[in-house]
């Protein structure tokens, strides 16, 4: 088959399966397009805005486990894809972002959309290529996706000059299917010795706890976690990455832990005195202050990327390997030795365990006359039933979201956690109603994140993307206003959301149905409403409480039992 | 705090070398001397890089370097028995008595006097870092002209080797 490097790239797209990509066209990748425009396998996406058409493929990948894909132009193009880019990087997210670039002749002369596109985005992917010749056009494809996909997953860009693809210059095309890299080769097995040595650890445990991450919904491991966690009879806290990858409504799950987890999750890790920790990374914002981090515990940690071990805390027992590889052998090696985990000592565990759970730290004062964002969350999740695809952007709603609505299954939560992205929940949600037509796919948002993507609708118009947007409308920047309640003394800087638009008809204007609800009692059946709309995209604007809090907290350079608690605990539970 | 000195090998290809520089910048690791050149196979370059730092610090270097996709292998040469080179040109002021002192002087450390004019000489030198330090110190500072060093390489002693 001769090919153009045009046809190359849609070719190997086709190869490794692809069937949507997002992207956005120009000058350096009209050629592309033009090889698209030939064919109907696979869908293109035209979103609004790149930023868009990175956080979407990000999405898809998050709720499908398959790569997403981008295709952008040079320079603006490119830039615009940025922030994307490294949003999947930092929550380690399968994508591969092809990128135009002025004709190779031109590289380095200030040519019309020219950046540097490989060097702007290396520091924030996992790897980066510059196609010189056409004839390395499809392995570097392959390369591309088998990096993205393999190991610790993560966003690589492709940066392909416009000369690459001329549709005049054809070559010969075989996709290299068996690819071997002899610079990269990750482990996927753990290391037996290490492994028997941990589950030593865990059967001498008096407090054991695990600490379950990202890793876990990455590696598909639910499953096998769930397995090990009824096996040994042990608590399972998560991070927000790894919501969903336990149940929730499991009684053995004590919640989210970090600077907004549940105090009993965040009691149980002082306390412990083993800690398994399983795809997690040590983030600040789940240790607080390292100094007071698991002073009692010996740390176990399964990671299958070296660096994210003893990066942040220096842990007991290494083990590199995928998480469900190391979590099978970990339940091979127990069921296999027949030996009985120490139930008393675990028994008087589980009662301080729930002595700290009925405290109920999620408690708020409920109220007749303004809308709760807790309750808002506890309304979403009854009226869905806990079966939602739910997208996030950033702020106090990501959290009241995390806090309040019990996800059972993995790749249910699509939120960014590393890099923070507000403007990531509406194109994410795209991506997730793309792979997932026939479900129901909903984002929670605040005014101020929501306008970040607004152009967004009209994708969805385009696309005929029913997506439900649940905005908690406080008039703040909720996270940021808490904060200088909290730490400046009520010194509201630039954090009022003034000059909003009217949402409703704001959405009804991208030929959508928007809605508003200011009044506890009717909240419900609103959100009944856009759910039973199947078919049709609902803005529902919700107004709520503009001085909400999230509770608990780790304050600053605290530990994990220093937790401030909500003032509507001192008040009695309320709720 | 320690001072090592990491070797490594790298696909030959554009773009690896800033891979490796921007990593130590990006995540703000201490860089003393870094120098590459193409190995006897031409796919493959060799990196030496020194730094010093503490041994957390250290784990994360060659944890983070053996994470970039271009790198092959690498050691830490300082584990172990090994030499280490540097090559310096410096360029010197050689004027009346100074002449015959330098040219003395250039004798002890083994150097080689490789371009001489009226008034100065350039000296090709090569040892380990303190010795190449040793040298620019005795030297009088005001004639001192220019001074060129490749920074470290180095390879282990014995059998021991960084190959595929
Ligand atoms: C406003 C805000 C507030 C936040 N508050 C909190 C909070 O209270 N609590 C909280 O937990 N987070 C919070 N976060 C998120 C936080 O910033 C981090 O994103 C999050 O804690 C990281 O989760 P993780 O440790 O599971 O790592 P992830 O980023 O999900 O990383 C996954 C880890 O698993 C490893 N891994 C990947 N694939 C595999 C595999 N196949 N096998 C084995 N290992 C694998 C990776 O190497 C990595 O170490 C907040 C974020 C925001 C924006
Ligand atoms: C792109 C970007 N800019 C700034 C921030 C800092 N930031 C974090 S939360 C937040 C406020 C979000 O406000 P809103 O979307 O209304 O959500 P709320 O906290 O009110 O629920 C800001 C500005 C960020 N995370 N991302
Ligand atoms: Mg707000």
């Amino acid at each position: 088959m001769e090919l153009s490097g045009a046809e190359i790239v849609v070719q190997a797209l086709k190869d490794e399966g692809v069937e949507i990509i997002f992207g956005y066209p120009g000058g350096s990748v009209l050629h592309i397009y033009d090889a698209l425009f030939q064919q109907d396998d696979i869908h293109h996406v035209l979103v609004r805005h790149e930023q868009g058409a990175t956080h979407a493929a990000d999405g898809y990948a998050r709720s499908t486990g398959k790569p997403g894909v981008v295709l952008v132009t040079s320079g603006p193009g490119a830039t615009n894809a940025i922030t994307g880019i490294a949003t999947a990087h930092l929550d380690s997210i399968p994508m591969v972002v092809l990128t135009g670039q002025v004709p190779s002749a031109l590289i380095g002369t200030d040519a019309f959309q020219e950046v540097d596109t490989t060097g702007i985005s290396r520091p924030c992917s996992k790897h980066t290529f510059l196609v010189k010749r056409v004839e390395d056009l499809a392995e570097t494809m392959r390369k591309a996706f088998y990096i993205a996909t393999t190991g610790r997953p993560g966003p690589v860009v492709v940066d392909i000059p416009k000369d690459i693809t001329d549709p005049t210059v054809k070559i010969p095309y075989e996709y290299p299917r068996n690819l071997k890299m002899r610079s990269y080769s990750p482990v996927k097995k753990g290391h037996l010795g290490q492994i028997k040595k941990a589950v030593e650890l865990i059967y001498n445990a008096k407090r054991p706890i695990i600490y379950s991450g990202g890793g876990v919904v990455i590696d598909n491991a639910s499953g096998s976690l769930i397995d090990l966690a009824r096996e040994l009879g042990i608590p399972v806290t998560s991070t927000l990455m790894g919501l969903g990858a336990y149940p929730a409504s499991d009684s053995q799950f004590l919640g989210m832990l970090g600077m907004h987890g549940n105090y009993e999750a965040n009691m149980a890790m002082h306390e412990a005195d083993v800690l398994i920790a399983i795809g997690a990374r040590f983030d600040d914002r789940v240790t607080g202050h390292i100094a007071h981090f698991c002073p009692q515990a010996k740390i176990i940690h399964i990671d299958i990327d070296p660096s994210s071990i003893s990066k942040n805390v220096r842990v007991d027992i290494p083990i590199v390997g995928s998480v469900k590889d190391v979590l099978n052998d970990m339940l091979r090696i127990i069921r296999e030795s027949g030996r009985e985990i120490d139930n008393d000592g675990l028994t008087s565990w589980w009662e301080r365990i729930e002595a700290w759970r009925g405290l109920g730290c999620l408690c708020y004062e409920q109220s007749d006359e303004v809308i709760k964002p807790q309750f808002a969350i506890e309304t979403l999740y009854k009226v869905t039933g806990g079966d939602l695809y739910l997208t996030s952007d950033v702020g106090q709603h990501q959290m009241f979201a995390a806090q309040f609505y019990k996800f059972d299954k993995p790749r249910r939560w699509i939120n960014s956690g590393g890099l923070g992205t507000m403007g990531f929940g509406l194109p994410a949600a795209m991506g997730v109603q793309m792979a997932h037509p026939d479900k129901p796919v909903a984002c929670v948002t605040g005014e101020a994140s929501i306008l970040m993507c607004i152009q967004e609708l009209a994708t969805c118009k385009q696309h005929g993307l029913p997506i439900k947007i649940m905005l908690m409308n406080n008039g703040y920047m909720g996270m940021v206003r808490q904060w200088q309640e909290m730490f400046y003394e009520g010194r509201y800087s630039h954090s009022y959301v003034d000059a909003l638009p009217d949402f409703v008809e704001l959405t009804k204007s991208f030929g959508h149905v928007g809605m508003r609800v200011t009044k506890p009692s009717d909240l419900e059946a609103a959100m009944q409403e856009a759910f039973d709309r199947k078919d049709e995209l609902v803005f529902l604007d919700i107004v709520i409480d503009p001085t909400e809090n999230v509770y608990p907290m780790i304050k600053a350079g605290k530990g994990h039992h220093e937790m401030a608690m909500s003032p509507a605990l001192k008040q009695g539970d309320q709720r | 705090m320690k001072r090592h000195i990491i070797s490594l090998l790298m696909e030959n290809e554009a773009g690896a070398l800033s891979n490796v520089s921007a990593l130590f910048s990006a995540r703000g690791f201490n860089i003393e001397s870094l120098c590459v050149a193409p190995t006897d196979d031409p796919s493959l370059s060799r990196m030496t890089l020194v730094t010093t730092c503490s041994e957390t610090v250290f784990e994360q270097i060659t944890k983070q370097l053996n994470k970039l996709i271009d790198v092959v292998k690498l050691m830490d040469l300082s584990e172990g028995d090994h030499i280490e080179r540097e090559m310096m040109l410096i360029k010197v002021r050689a004027e009346k008595e100074m002449r015959e002192e330098i040219k003395r002087l250039a004798e002890i450390f083994r150097g080689k006097i490789i371009d001489v004019s009226d008034n100065s000489y350039v000296i090709e030198m090569t040892g380990d870092t303190d010795k190449l330090d040793a040298f620019v110190h005795v030297i009088p500072e005001d004639h001192v002209i220019e001074v060129v060093r490749t920074g470290v390489s180095g390879i282990a002693r014995g059998v021991k080797s960084l190959t595929l």
